[in-house]
């Protein structure tokens, strides 16, 4: 389920399981989420993910996971 | 998802068979965090469910896991947890499954007080069948059933619990996913009958029919909707009444079923055993 290590990348989305709702990129505070064609979650500004957790907290799939720990 | 919890998953199993945005699934995830929370041994655990969306999904969940007939849910669960008292039993039902087909077995349930923990996923609607109104539509919502709008008014089911006798009652919504999370840890850590009641989202069908937009629009209906006891508490009863007031609703200790009954086989057994 979680593939990756790196730490460089904060979130993880394992699109097999995304079903493309559009949860995740309308909760996102700072917009590190968007939509592809398909509506399916894309990470489009790493840097600006603050690990508030929101996007997988509410992803009803558990296709996203957050790397690390939050800012805050 | 947390890497911890993946052992609760049977992933293999996954994605699961619920609609875009159906918010079973985070509900799913806040009861698999309150089960890790509570620190439960997933062999002495077991997972009831009825017929229904929230019925399925023990099938996800790696536990002891028993998915039943339409209504009979926490009626299994009540064999299961009697003839073995150590095991954890939690039921996992909807609200057509818990308050309509299987009320009766939910009142009596919640009168014994038995030490069930039942997770009463509410998405206001029939999703599996084709969108029917439930006991738990609100009045005048749109359904299959119902097209020009719901005549009947819906059960306030926490109400209900309450007065059969439960000892623990509360809920929550697939919003705030902490509160949800800690409302279901303290329903395991009850000994007797905990009933959680918790918002779900229906994007297909009773968003759909009632114009309530997307599934994230659903969400964040829930998150203005909510509020907490505490803050209901301070608002006059007309702020109050487009509300929904969540948090623990209702705490007493009472004497659990099993214990009553072990003392009747110790009392039958003249102190054999």
């Amino acid at each position: 389920m979680n593939a990756v290590t790196e730490q460089s990348e904060p979130v993880y989305v394992k699109l097999a399981w995304c079903k493309g709702c559009g949860i995740c990129y309308s909760l996102c505070p700072t917009k590190v989420l968007s939509g592809n064609d398909l509506g399916k979650c894309v990470v489009t500004a790493p840097e600006k993910c603050t690990r508030c957790r929101i996007c997988e907290n509410h992803c009803p799939d558990y296709a996203i996971s957050v790397m690390g720990v939050s800012k805050s | 998802m947390l890497p911890q919890l993946e052992k609760y998953f049977r992933t293999e199993r996954l994605p699961h068979i619920w609609c875009p945005g159906c918010a079973n699934g985070i509900i799913v995830k806040s009861l698999v965090e309150a089960i890790d929370k509570a620190g439960l041994d997933q062999d002495k655990t077991v997972i009831v469910s009825g017929i229904g969306c929230s019925s399925r999904a023990p099938g996800y969940l790696n536990f002891n896991t028993l998915h039943t007939v339409h209504g009979r849910a926490i009626a299994f669960a009540t064999g299961v947890k009697v003839a073995n008292p150590e095991l954890n039993v939690i039921v996992v039902t909807g609200d057509g499954d818990g308050t309509s087909i299987g009320g009766n077995h939910l009142i009596h349930g919640a009168r014994r007080n038995l030490d069930l923990t039942v997770v009463l996923f509410n998405n206001n609607i029939y999703g599996m069948t084709g969108g029917q109104y439930s006991p738990m539509s609100p009045h005048g919502a749109k359904a299959t059933t119902s097209p020009y709008g719901n005549v009947e008014r819906p059960f306030d089911i926490c109400n209900l619990v309450t007065a059969s006798g439960a000892s623990y009652v509360a809920r929550g919504n697939s919003y705030n996913t902490g509160q949800l999370t800690n409302l279901i840890y303290k329903g395991l850590q009850n000994k007797g009958f905990s009933f959680v009641e918790a918002l779900s989202t229906c994007p297909v069908y009773f968003g759909r029919k009632n114009k309530m937009g997307k599934a994230p629009d659903m969400l964040k209906w829930q998150k203005d909707v909510c509020i907490t006891k505490e803050a209901a508490s301070r608002m006059t009863a007309e702020e109050r009444a487009e509300k929904i007031i969540t948090g623990v609703l209702h705490h007493e200790e009472m004497p659990e079923y099993t214990e009553l009954y072990q003392k009747v086989i110790d009392k039958c057994q003249g102190g054999r055993a």
